[in-house]
C-alpha cells in the first residue's frame, strides 16, 4: 500500500461524501440526479483501487450510466426538468417552506 | 500522513458516511423523489463495504494466471455478489421510480405530506367511515410541524 493510493481513497472519499449530502439538499432535481451521479462515479473508482475491475467496470456501466439515464428520463415523465435552479436550497428538515412553489 | 490512518480505515468511513447520508435521507424527506435518491446513496455505501469486506492491502486482482508462484488474490465471492448487487439495484430503482410515476398520475404530486394525505381520504372514502383520526394529530393536537396553507384546508373535519 503506497502513500498515494491512500491520498486518492482520503480525496475520493471526502468528494463522495460531499456529493451525496448535495443530492439530498440542493433544490434542482436534475442536479441532485448528476450529484448521485458523482457518487456512483467515485464508487467506480474506489472499487478499482481495491482490485475489484469488473465491479468498477459494472459500476461505471450500470450504476453511473444506465441509472443516471433512467433517473433523468423519469424527471422527464415526472415533470420535474428543469435546468435553471432557485437561489435558496433547503428541502431537508422543511417541508412546509417548499408549500409555496408547486413540482 | 498521519500514521495509523490506512486505506481500509478511509474506505470504511466513506462506506459508513455513505449508509448513514442514505438512511437519513430516506427518513427525513420531503419529497418522493428525494426519497429514491437517497435508496441509491445507501446501496453504493453498501455495496462498498462488501466489497470492502474481501479486500487485503497486499493482494492482487483475483485473476489466474498459469504460474506456479500465485501471489495472493483478494476475496472474489464479495466482489461476484456486489457485482449481482448493483444490476438488482438499478432494477429496483426502475421498479421505484415507475411506482412515483403512477403516484403523479394519480395524486398530481410528489410532496410525501401532501400524497398521504390524499391517499387516506381515499381509503377512508372507499370504505365509507369518517376520517377522524389523523396519523399525524392523534389526538387533535398536531405534534409536527403544520402543513402548508392550501392543504390545511383540505383536511376537513378531523378537529
Amino acid at each position: 500500500m503506497s502513500e498515494v493510493e491512500l491520498w486518492i481513497a482520503l480525496i475520493l472519499g471526502i468528494m463522495m461524501l460531499s456529493s451525496a449530502v448535495l443530492a439530498l439538499v440542493v433544490k434542482n432535481h436534475l442536479a441532485a440526479v448528476a450529484a448521485a451521479s458523482v457518487v456512483s462515479l467515485g464508487l467506480a473508482l474506489l472499487f478499482a483501487l481495491m482490485r475489484a475491475p469488473d465491479v468498477a467496470m459494472t459500476e461505471a456501466a450500470v450504476g453511473a450510466g444506465l441509472s443516471s439515464l433512467i433517473l433523468a428520463l423519469a424527471l422527464r415523465r415526472l415533470g420535474l426538468w428543469q435546468i435553471d435552479s432557485g437561489s435558496d436550497n433547503s428541502n431537508l428538515l422543511s417541508a412546509s417552506t417548499r408549500g409555496k412553489e408547486d413540482a | 500522513m498521519i500514521p495509523g490512518v490506512t486505506l481500509e480505515l478511509i474506505l470504511y468511513v466513506t462506506a459508513l458516511g455513505l449508509v448513514i447520508i442514505g438512511l437519513a435521507g430516506v427518513v427525513l424527506s420531503s419529497h418522493l423523489f428525494r426519497m429514491v435518491l437517497a435508496l441509491v446513496i445507501a446501496e453504493a455505501g453498501a455495496n462498498l463495504m462488501l466489497v470492502l469486506s474481501g479486500y487485503r492491502w497486499d493482494a492482487v486482482a483475483p485473476i489466474l494466471m498459469q504460474r506456479t508462484d500465485q501471489p495472493a488474490m483478494v476475496d472474489p465471492v464479495p466482489q461476484a455478489m456486489v457485482l449481482t448487487a448493483i444490476v438488482i439495484g438499478v432494477g429496483i430503482q426502475a421498479l421505484a421510480v415507475s411506482i412515483l410515476i403512477r403516484i403523479r398520475q394519480r395524486y398530481g404530486n410528489l410532496k410525501r405530506r401532501e400524497v398521504a394525505e390524499k391517499m387516506d381520504a381515499e381509503i377512508a372514502a372507499s370504505a365509507g367511515i369518517r376520517r377522524d383520526i389523523s396519523q399525524d394529530a392523534p389526538l387533535g393536537e398536531r405534534p409536527l410541524s403544520p402543513l402548508p396553507a392550501h392543504t390545511a384546508e383540505s383536511r376537513g373535519g378531523d378537529a
